[in-house]
């Protein structure tokens, strides 16, 4: 195991601001975390929770009025955000890939198959169009597209969800990236296709040795792909850890309360474990722990004073203030 | 005990122009010889992936389609023999909520309105008997009464599911089709409503058809599954045996593709293979053959008929030899 990690967030903070500048949004506050090459990490939220935000911060992708305000991402030992756009451009697609969830949003109605998985090797690795095509072919067959020779002459509308989301893996895996980001990559997919997909995710993870961010809100996921887990409420991440300590022993309530309420095959008729009241806004968080208004063990303190950081176990972080 | 609501080899197939210049017409096989019961009380559950037919079902069951063959029965009456009286004391019986609560809601209307519309154009009440009737089903579904005045978009996503379920509930129904009722929801929000749905069950008598693809959630709720692939019910049995020991593999495969609740639970990974087939051009045979990991030379040639297995019924020729023992046994 090498010593620096393949990418390290440490403090990251974006804001969105209005046009006026009046009104401030804290999307995603001091977020820190490490990926080693070939890990997983699942960062879960609901809505609202900065974790799509948190995504498009890593590869500098946020829309106008979102700003990152401090912090430092360094990717194989480089500070991603001292980079110019043009490098960065040289970055995304090639070392950083991403996934996002909507396969039929992420590809371009115009163009064929071809045209498409082939392009980021023409324009990273200067390839030439019939060479392209040539590596689409051998992309498509690695992740099991059948009859790839005639696939490749498809425009996206000839396929199903299922293949349109594995045509979007092509792509993200052509030119071999180190990282691979997936927002919800499965969200629009029926149960055996997303189990096909995250099947395939893994083999191409072995084969190429990828890290793995999966951002979700389901998880089921996170149980099934993931090596570590980050779970975010109100922009922050509230508990960090090994998947196996999060699910057995959750040390935040907000991660408890998440894993309690979600129904389990095979136990029906209890009643569910429902968190009461809705996720916040992220425009008007809660003082002190965003969580304590849901909270069904807060403290006094809770209310007013932000709880700090605290280990609870091998690599177990959590903020909260019954730990703290 | 007459069942509630019964739907006897109901088909329904939706002719489609082929081509620009009108080639041959095609047929989509939606539903194709369904049927099961819905007990008073009870939850019947549709699982199966896109395609298979469950939103058509609900459809026919709302009465927005009729059925190309088949009939459905309500509290023993055939639907296709009601009069407009019949029909309107159906319609009043039988309500829905679906999936997306910020489409079904008029964002012009205030929540008062919204739930009583079905009052105000069904029956002739009083003011304030109105205002009672509103006020006490704000209150079984769990909002202020001050919601009454406000506009649908000043509520969250779980809040306007609690007023979609109200406004099914103002007419008093004994059905509710529940299309994915929770799936647009977030995580932390989705217990609250299968909960209030599950007391509004206990304390109305309520029964529901559930459509979700959140298998976990099917078997939690439902007292039945019935499991459907490309219009047909593969399985169908008591919630509890299906989820937990299916037979049909194509319920297998669906079961094991469900994500796990925690990461030690390991499953026996059956992934299947493929895409599932259009309804426009169903596989011969049993639908699954295409896809099935157990398929035998005859699954593509005969279509397998729903048979009692282990206490739920199933259409798979893996069973046959059950079947053909038990019908080789003297008849009782």
């Amino acid at each position: 195991m090498s010593d620096t990690p393949l990418l390290d967030v440490r403090g990251l903070t974006t804001h969105y601001v209005s046009a006026r500048g009046t009104r401030v949004t804290r999307a995603v506050e001091d977020v820190s975390f490490t990926l080693r090459d070939g890990e997983t990490l699942g960062i879960v939220g609901e809505s609202g929770s900065g974790k799509t935000t948190l995504a498009l911060s890593l590869l500098r992708l946020l829309p106008p009025g979102a700003r990152i305000i401090a912090g430092a991402i360094r990717f194989e030992g480089e500070d991603l955000l001292a980079k110019r756009e043009s490098e960065m451009r040289h970055i995304r697609g090639k070392r950083i890939a991403m996934i996002l969830q909507d396969p039929m949003a992420s590809l371009n109605p115009l163009f064929t198959i071809g045209d498409q998985v082939g392009e980021p090797l023409r324009v990273h690795e200067g390839a030439s169009r019939r060479g392209a095509w040539e590596r689409a072919r051998e992309l498509l067959g690695a992740v099991r597209i059948s009859a790839p020779n005639a696939r490749v002459r498809n425009y996206p509308h000839e396929l199903s969800g299922g293949m349109r989301q594995r045509i979007v893996g092509a792509i993200a895996i052509s030119c071999g990236p180190r990282l691979l980001i997936a927002d919800e990559p499965t969200t629009s997919l029926d149960v055996t296709i997303q189990a096909q997909y995250l099947s395939l995710l893994r083999e191409l993870q072995r084969a190429q040795g990828l890290a793995l961010i999966f951002i979700t809100h389901n998880l089921g996921i996170v149980a099934r792909m993931c090596d570590k887990v980050a779970v975010m409420y109100g922009g922050r991440i509230v508990e960090s850890g090994p998947v196996r300590r999060i699910f057995g022993a959750p040390a935040h309530p907000y991660t408890r309360a998440l894993i309690e309420s979600i129904p389990k095959l095979g136990d029906s008729n209890g009643r569910l474990t429902a968190i009461e009241g809705q996720p916040p806004d992220p425009a008007a968080l809660p003082e002190g722990c965003a969580f304590h208004p849901r909270c069904p063990v807060r403290l006094e303190k809770c209310a007013t004073e932000r709880p700090r950081d605290s280990v609870v176990g091998d690599e177990h972080r959590t903020a909260c203030w019954l730990h703290g | 005990m007459t069942p509630l609501l019964e739907a006897r080899g109901v088909v329904k197939h939706f002719p489609v122009r082929g081509g620009l210049f009108g080639g041959p017409r095609k047929v989509v096989r939606a539903v194709e010889d369904v049927s099961f019961v819905i007990e008073p009380g009870a939850t019947l559950g549709l699982v199966g992936e896109s395609g298979c037919g469950k939103t058509t079902t609900a459809k026919l069951v709302l009465l927005l389609e009729r059925p190309t063959a088949g009939e459905i029965r309500f509290d023993g009456e055939s639907l296709a023999t009601l009069d407009a009286e019949g029909l309107r004391r159906y319609r009043h019986s039988v309500q829905a909520v679906f999936q997306d609560p910020y489409a079904s809601l008029n964002p012009r209307m205030r929540v008062d309105s919204i739930i009583a519309e079905p009052l105000v154009t069904n029956e002739r009440l009083a003011a304030v008997e109105l205002g009672e009737r509103l006020r006490k089903v704000l209150d079984l579904v769990g909002l202020p009464a001050r919601a009454a005045k406000l506009f649908p978009h000043e509520f969250s996503g779980g809040q306007r599911q609690r007023i979609a379920i109200a406004r099914a509930l103002t007419l008093s129904p004994r059905l509710i089709v529940l299309d994915e009722p929770v799936s647009a929801l977030d995580v932390s929000i989705r217990a609250q409503i299968l909960n209030l749905l599950r007391d509004l069950q206990r304390e109305l008598g309520l029964a529901y058809l559930f459509i979700a693809h959140d298998l976990a959630a099917v078997a939690h709720m439902s007292h039945v599954i019935a499991v459907m692939y490309l219009g047909r019910v593969v399985e169908t049995g008591a919630a509890r045996i299906v989820a937990t020991q299916p037979r049909h593999p194509y319920t297998k495969a669906l079961f094991a593709a469900a994500l796990p609740s925690h990461p030690d639970d390991s499953r026996d990974d059956v992934v299947l293979a493929g895409d599932v087939p259009s309804p426009l051009d169903p596989p011969s045979g049993c639908r699954f053959h295409t896809r099935c990991p157990q398929v035998m030379p005859r699954c593509s040639t005969d279509e397998p008929k729903l048979a009692t297995v282990d206490g739920r019924e199933v259409a798979c020729h893996l069973y046959d030899s059950a079947e053909i023992a038990r019908a080789a046994a003297p008849r009782g």
